[in-house]
């Protein structure tokens, strides 16, 4: 095994002391998983940071300019990389920046953001435009809030800031707080209008990542249930407005739109439930819950035969593929643990064992679901880095790994297979047909002709 | 994204839509990869540098590791210095790289961290080094921050030891490690010897072992580095990303520097292969005249193929110079030529070119942006478009065929591994180009003027 490794052998420990309490090995160790906190210094966190978070969370409201107010890179860097569909404007694959100059740290970047804003509206006539701080322009105190406002003021029209200054923490939750208080505030309604309740649900946390909204959305309306708006994905500001009208919240992406289902609950009285649309089982528990809460015969006869009918025709694929995987030894690494619990069930569903999981965001009672689900001996890591990736990569002789693209690279280096469950995959991984490509997905990883060539000259 | 363009010509005045550049620390980044044993590390909050890693990995399809030293509002506020060098005892501690190579970002140079201040005061393991550049992303581009990273390289390694060697150092700029592992291979059919940095070749193309090495065997090392300063010249390739290195080296060690375009094309190619002719009384060798022959055997093969076209082309400025060269050897019509960086030099440079070629009615523009560049395009349509990845928008909208060159590409695999330089590069380029108006003549043909010889 030394041979295969970089580190240096002997001398350095084999991760950083400060690290051993993010590191917990399911059924053995008697103490909770250390989370939550910033990342160490030096250790080449594979986190991203507030801003990000923002980003990712609103980005998908299509019809909306998201203009990033600081130096150039944070929008290059965010241009059009959600991965979410739209079924019309496709403004939001748009990068506007203010492009802050030496000029504008040392003078206060605000007169160019309301430049900016100006042109904006002038040119574009968008029904709303998220102004996002970095850590540039929160550093030097352009007060966003206050340019933003006015430009409101100044053309009748939504100029939302989102204070996602970049140093504000080390993880991209702080970021998803930033993104809930600017929906909150496009979704509540002004003074004198009202919004009429219906029987629709609005779906919190569904991004349509290779329009999974869409799938969802044909589930949904075969129960006789209509979706009143996703957040964010496929959305407009005007679907987005019309939030307090519905009779229910679903929430899948707990992480980003837990908060704001608890804030609709209390502003508008709308109930909510998780739900979990990633792997045939979650699907189906997801859907029966929705239905429950309408407690209506003909909506659950109408559920119940749905499940059925796709839990059959999908089983003959899933059985095939469980033939080929069953006794493979799996990875998770993701940004937030609703997708990490959905991935060991999905896995596991395939035969395989789970013997490491981690997150980048997930909570202590994260950790303990996380836990809970895995075999006793699993490795679970908080806020990993690629030297332990690699570490534990070798030590659990692991065949597939189901992660974002900095993972993928370091994966496939050390010949481990590779499933992408972030913005870089095109697949649609929901429902009972994501279940099927999801299983393609790690099959043609894990057992790709290729890991027969590995080796040069035919050697063993 | 199409609706983004308005139905009349408007002029935006601040701000960028749709940037043709990216920020200085991902070009810092890069070079310091490019050097063997060696850790980038981002001194600033973490989101950066996760995203520096991400793009690079996207562009290369190679795992890109740099720590960072994780601010948050503490380190903000109080300055970074104690994060810095907790980093730097991490760093070393836990992943014993040979040298670690920090550049600052937004964050660090608004709160005004004293690098090498911190430096001083950083405990440094012996035989361990830490070098570094400013990189403000409010200031320049990539290409600034990677070509300052080359001048540190410079600054902090390279020595006189007062006896000259018959050597050549050659700065490759921000080029593919294909394009630096094609550039050696000229040199070394020259016979000459070379000291080549940045070198990512062997770090950013490695090949699959089924171990990971955090530190592939590729990079120039802080020997070669070193020794630099002992060359007998340095040839710098690519003003942008080269000359602030190559005029410092003059500076401090004396070694003779001649900035070249990047050797992209024939011309360019040409001028490279004759700077080390010239300069070490070296006979190029019948090799690279037999592929040298070869090109132009197939410029007059294809010429017909895009002669007279006209192309609208965006990048590094470095990248763009030089493919605008080659553009007009090759008879085609370079009618928009844009960068997103800024520098007046490049606006006099394609200019003199156009001017020369007797080209006019071009627009050519630096730290412009592809909002721009769309619009002219609607305007006025040309037959092809040569740039990054993120000119795929404005293809589809125009529907003009895009040659993918540059950084980054995102959204196609193997090209890091390509060369664009040297004669093999303009092979591929020409190959590239008539391809893609090929296809295009394909696609459009009707029935009766579909064939099968073209």
């Amino acid at each position: 095994m030394d041979e295969l490794c970089s580190l240096p052998s002997g001398g350095a420990p084999p991760c950083i002391s400060e690290r051993e309490r993010s590191i917990v090995t399911a059924g053995r160790s008697r103490t909770a998983i250390h989370c939550t906190d910033d990342s160490l210094a030096g250790s080449v966190s594979q986190r991203a940071c507030v801003f990000c978070g923002a980003r990712v969370v609103l980005n998908p409201v299509t019809d909306a300019v998201h203009l990033v107010h600081g130096p150039i890179g944070c929008a290059s860097y965010t241009w059009d990389i959600r991965g979410s569909l739209s079924s019309g404007s496709e403004m939001f694959r748009n990068s506007f920046s203010t492009d802050m100059k030496e000029r504008d740290v040392i003078f206060g970047g605000e007169k160019k953001l309301a430049a900016c804003i100006d042109e904006i509206v002038e040119e574009h006539h968008p029904p709303a435009i998220f102004v996002y701080a970095t850590c540039v322009s929160g550093m030097i105190g352009d007060d966003i809030v206050a340019v933003c406002n006015a430009a409101s003021r100044r053309h009748a029209t939504e100029v939302i800031p989102v204070e996602s200054s970049g140093f504000i923490s080390g993880n991209k939750v702080v970021g998803y707080r930033a993104a809930a208080l600017a929906l909150m505030r496009l979704i509540t309604p002004k003074e004198g209008e009202t919004v009429e309740k219906t029987r629709k649900l609005n779906f919190l946390g569904e991004y349509n990542l290779s329009g999974e909204m869409w799938l969802a959305r044909r589930y949904l309306t075969e129960m006789g249930i209509g979706i009143n708006v996703a957040f964010t994905g496929d959305s407009t500001v005007a679907d987005l407005k019309r939030a307090p009208g519905a009779c229910l919240n679903i929430v899948q992406c707990t992480g980003s739109m837990h908060w704001v289902a608890m804030q609709l609950e209390k502003e508008f009285g709308t109930p909510y439930m998780d739900v979990n649309f990633f792997g045939a089982e979650n699907t189906a528990e997801s859907l029966k819950k929705i239905a429950r809460f309408y407690a209506d015969e003909a909506v659950m006869e109408r559920t119940e035969a749905l499940i059925a009918r796709e839990t059959a025709r999908i089983a003959p694929d899933l059985a095939w593929y469980r033939e080929r995987l069953a006794g493979k030894r799996a990875a998770i690494y993701v940004g937030g643990a609703y997708k990490a619990v959905a991935l060991i069930r999905q896995l596991r569903g395939l035969g395989m064992e789970i013997v490491l999981t981690g997150t980048q965001t997930g909570k202590k009672e994260e950790y303990a679901t996380i836990s809970g689900l895995l075999d006793e001996g699993a490795i679970v890591v908080d806020d990993t880095n690629p030297a332990e990736i690699e570490r534990f990569l070798r030590e659990m002789k692991v065949d597939v790994m189901a992660g974002g693209v900095k993972e993928r690279v370091l994966a496939t280096k050390l010949g481990v297979g590779f499933v992408d469950h972030n913005h870089d995959r095109k697949e649609c991984l929901a429902g009972f047909d994501g279940a099927v490509h999801f299983a393609r997905e790690v099959y043609t990883s894990a057992c790709s002709p290729v890991w027969k060539h590995i080796r040069p000259f035919g050697g063993a | 994204m199409l609706e983004c363009l308005p139905d009349k010509a408007v002029t935006h005045t601040a701000g960028k839509i749709n940037p043709a550049k990216t920020c200085q620390p991902i070009g810092a980044m890069y070079a310091a990869l490019g050097i063997h044993g060696c850790l980038p590390h981002s001194h600033g909050s973490q989101g950066c540098c996760s995203y520096h890693r991400m793009h690079l990995s996207r562009h290369f399809r190679d795992p890109v590791v740099a720590s960072t030293s994780s601010f948050t509002e503490g380190a903000s506020v109080f300055g970074g210095a104690a994060n810095l060098k907790t980093s730097i005892k991490n760093v070393f501690a836990i992943y014993n790289p040979e040298i670690m190579a920090v550049h600052t970002t937004c964050l660090s140079e608004t709160i005004g961290d004293d690098i090498p201040n911190i430096l001083k005061q950083a405990e440094i393991p012996e035989g361990k080094l830490v070098i570094h550049v400013n990189t403000p992303s409010y200031q320049g581009s990539h290409i600034t921050g990677f070509s300052g990273m080359c001048k540190a390289m410079v600054q902090y390694l390279s020595e006189s030891d007062g006896v000259q060697k018959a050597q050549v150092n050659i700065l490759p700029g921000f080029v593919n490690p294909g394009d630096m592992r094609e550039i050696r291979r000229i040199v070394h059919e020259m016979g000459i010897r070379m000291i080549m940095f940045p070198d990512t070749s062997g770090v950013l193309d490695a090949p699959m072992t089924r171990k990971y090495e955090m530190f592939p065997a590729g990079g120039a090392t802080v020997a070669e580095i070193r020794d630099a300063g002992n060359s007998a010249l340095t040839l710098a390739l690519g003003a942008f990303a080269s000359n602030a290195a190559a005029d410092l080296l003059q500076e401090k060690c004396g070694v003779t520097g001649i900035p070249l375009k990047l050797p992209i094309g024939l011309k360019a190619t040409d001028a490279f292969i004759m700077a080390l002719s010239d300069w070490f009384g070296t006979e190029v060798p019948g090799s690279l005249s037999l592929e040298r022959g070869q090109v132009v055997d197939t410029l007059l093969d294809t010429n017909f193929h895009y002669q007279g076209k006209t192309v609208a082309v965006f990048g590094d400025p470095d990248h763009v110079i030089a493919m605008t060269e080659f553009l007009i050897t090759m008879g085609m019509v370079p009618k928009y030529v844009l960068t997103g960086t800024p520098g007046k030099a490049f606006e006099a440079e394609i200019n003199g070119m156009l001017g020369e070629a007797g080209i006019s009615g071009s627009k050519v523009k630096a730290d412009g942006d592809l909002f721009e560049l769309h619009q002219w395009i609607r305007e006025e349509p040309v037959d092809l478009l040569i740039g990054t990845t993120y000119g795929k928008y404005i293809a589809r909208k125009e529907d003009i065929p895009l040659v993918r060159f540059g950084f980054p590409i995102l959204d196609r695999a193997v090209h890091p591994l390509m060369p664009v330089v040297g004669y093999r590069g303009c092979l591929r380029l020409i190959e590239q180009i008539s391809t893609a108006l090929l296809d295009r003549r394909d696609r459009d043909a009707l029935d009766e003027d579909y064939e099968l010889i073209l």
